[in-house]
């Protein structure tokens, strides 16, 4: 792959205290609420949470792709290579969606147009974002989908989306979404829609192609069997912020923030034996609408303390990029004082 | 465990069950060109007091059967034995009885309950139906179905001063205890849930799965339980049965199955389910299947997984392997074990 960069950033990404809000008749929607993270060249980063967390949320914020109204990015820094994105004219944006930065949706049905072939769809696609004639980008529409598998990418190209399964479906949106040869692919929960034989498949062809291609990788998702097998690093989010930060492996073997540690307990394993009950977190998810500034797990929290019920933690560096927002890992002062 | 199931007498048994949906073509003269094969012959039988499992893909069939089973098709061939009674060719009266015993659970918990009905319309619907045709045992009076409900509600873990409010006002999690409340009005016998916990979150999902398995250890129910999800499935099931392509492939305690998968779909479907540890899922090796389901529309002459097994032998193309047990209660389909 040509290197087109001219200077070489250590972080392909920042995102630095993003707060994306939703005034809708009930209140406001803190759906994101001041969240910091990185992301490194080659990094595969996984953020993990439940429906209704702001996962989605923060990486349409990222595209900038939020509907306002009734969204709005109400503050915060998102550096793309040094820029801020939250500064681009819609023109600059035009520019980074698609070529730098693409993205896969959850829901390989309803992403690609049904009206029009697919060859259609992947030559405007690179045609926009490159200067190639129709004949060049169909021959290379055809590479990209030789490289995700597609059998027969030569005339299976003119056909229409419906005449795929689902994981071609999907595979032929990851073909688009690199075709660009994009230096960040965000992946929303690129496999919930397909079954686990073409889950393994989907998720295989993103890590390969990353790998060969040097991309960074964000992945969406609920399931922490999936982050487990494919990320570097993870984040925990709840209820808009993130509750926990660290690497892979470290985050399941020392999980520091009771809702990490609850989550993690509480999938039925196949490598392990059943032996009773599964453990469980009591309690709903928080309503967002209008949230208290104190912890919103508290009230599921086994753990909790009186000064959870009023403040909200403060961010704990446990070391080696293992940070965590809980009142547990601070000290009596700094218990006092909040 | 085995011995135990072998001595008892089945609650509900399926021989050979087919499921076909005519394909028609022609706009005045209809003429049937096909079927959809969504379920191809298959037999189980379930015993009192335990979970049979049910795990395939998307398009298996899984749903398919446990709505055959129900009488919601009309099946096109083979025999339901239900407590002595043959469900496919019972009268509408006997139907009507049996169904008593037989309650389903839904995936969608937003889709299954009616938005205009108040969480005690939906309980007691139910019972207002078998009680208008005199058919409850014994009869219950307007008060005393008023009583039950707020038992079963709070069986379920809903705070029965909700039972004024309409569906939307809860989450997914309670929907589904609300859902979970209608079906166990009537004492039944056997609860039929088809992926009843595929549309919660984690957290939710294992409060769902600790509540059925509560019920049915105070209850004394019996399940037929669809799900997915391997490790679900494996979680609350005494036995185990793997579809594929509307046919049973394995058929084994839940147990034996995980530790020794026999077919090589089953061997491959566990392989590509992940594990939420990293340290062990980096280290596993999948075996991935290339290509997709194949239509069901076809008829098979050979082995249904034939076009995806990576252990294909030139017998399975034109031969169709018959369920057979290779070990106390492990049955496999496949040539493999003959």
């Amino acid at each position: 792959m040509s290197k087109k960069t001219t200077k070489q950033f250590d972080n392909m990404l920042e995102v630095r205290d993003l707060k994306t809000h939703f005034l809708t008749d009930a209140g406001i929607v803190k759906a994101v609420d001041g969240i910091s993270f990185d992301l490194k060249q080659g990094e595969t980063l996984g953020i993990v949470g439940e429906s209704g967390c702001g996962k989605s949320v923060t990486n349409l914020s990222i595209m900038r792709l939020i509907p306002s109204p009734p969204g709005k990015i109400v503050g915060g820094e998102i550096f793309f290579e040094g820029q801020d994105i939250l500064k681009l004219s819609e023109s600059e944006l035009r520019h980074i969606r698609g070529n730098m930065i693409s993205m896969i949706f959850q829901d390989p049905m309803t992403s690609l147009n049904p009206f029009l072939k697919i060859s259609t769809q992947m030559i405007e696609t690179i045609c926009i974002h490159q200067d190639i004639s129709k004949k060049a980008a169909l021959e290379k529409s055809i590479d990209m989908l030789n490289l995700v598998g597609i059998p027969d990418a030569k005339s299976r190209i003119h056909n229409y989306p419906h005449q795929f399964s689902g994981g071609m479906r999907q595979r032929v949106m990851i073909a688009m979404a690199l075709s660009c040869e994009a230096k960040i692919l965000i992946a929303d929960e690129p496999t919930t829609a397909l079954d686990v034989t073409i889950q393994a498949q989907i998720l295989e062809l993103i890590q390969k192609l990353s790998r060969q291609l040097n991309t960074s990788v964000i992945i969406i998702t609920h399931d922490l069997g999936v982050v487990a097998g494919m990320c570097d690093n993870v984040c925990v989010m709840y209820a808009g912020k993130i509750v926990e930060k660290a690497k892979t492996e470290d985050l399941y073997a020392h999980p520091a923030h009771p809702y990490t540690f609850g989550l993690i307990q509480s999938v039925p394993r196949l490598d392990k034996a059943k032996n009773g009950r599964l453990f469980s977190i009591e309690g709903q998810p928080p309503n967002v609408i209008d949230l208290p500034p104190c912890c919103p797990f508290h009230p599921r929290c086994e753990k909790a303390m009186d000064v959870c019920r009023t403040q909200y933690p403060p961010t704990k560096n446990l070391g080696e990029h293992h940070e965590v927002s809980c009142w547990l890992y601070t000290d009596d002062q700094e218990r006092s004082n909040g | 465990m085995a011995e135990a199931t072998t001595t008892r007498q089945p609650l509900l048994t399926v021989t050979d069950l087919k499921q076909h949906f005519p394909i028609e073509s022609g706009f005045i003269l209809k003429r049937q060109i096909g079927a959809v094969r969504a379920v191809d012959g298959i037999s189980f039988s379930v015993y009192p007091g335990e979970t049979l499992g049910i795990v395939g893909e998307s398009g298996c069939g899984k749903s398919t059967t446990i709505r055959s089973i129900a009488q919601l098709y009309k099946p096109t061939a083979g025999k339901v034995m239900f407590n002595g009674l043959d469900l496919v060719n019972a009268s509408k009266d006997e139907l009507l009885k049996a169904r008593k015993d037989i309650q389903l659970i839904f995936q969608d918990p937003y889709a299954s309950l009616n938005p205009r009905m108040t969480v005690r319309q939906i309980i007691s619907e139910p019972l207002t139906i078998y009680s208008n045709r005199k058919m409850l045992q014994p009869e219950m009076t307007k008060e005393e179905i008023e009583t039950r409900i707020e038992e079963l509600m709070e069986r379920v873990g809903l705070n029965k001063a909700f039972k004024n409010r309409y569906p939307h006002e809860f989450s997914g999690g309670q929907r589904q205890r609300i859902g979970i409340a209608r079906a166990l009005a009537l004492n039944p016998k056997i609860i039929l849930a088809d992926e009843p916990v595929s549309a919660l979150d984690v957290s939710i999902q294992s409060q769902i799965l600790n509540l059925l398995n509560d019920l049915q250890k105070d209850l004394g129910l019996t399940y037929l339980f669809i799900a997915h999800d391997l490790a679900v499935i494996e979680y609350i099931s005494t036995r185990v049965a793997v579809m594929y392509l509307g046919i049973i492939v394995e058929l084994s305690e839940s147990r034996d199955l995980y530790h020794n998968p026999l077919h090589p779909y089953t061997k491959a479907l566990l392989s590509a389910a992940p594990i939420p540890d990293p340290a062990i899922e980096r280290k596993r090796k999948r075996i991935i299947l290339t290509g997709d389901v194949p239509s069901p529309i076809k008829e098979h002459k050979g082995c249904y997984f034939y076009e995806r097994c990576p252990m294909r032998m030139e017998h399975c193309a034109t031969n169709i392997p018959p369920l057979h047990q290779v070990s106390e209660g492990h049955e496999v389909a496949c040539w493999l074990y003959e």
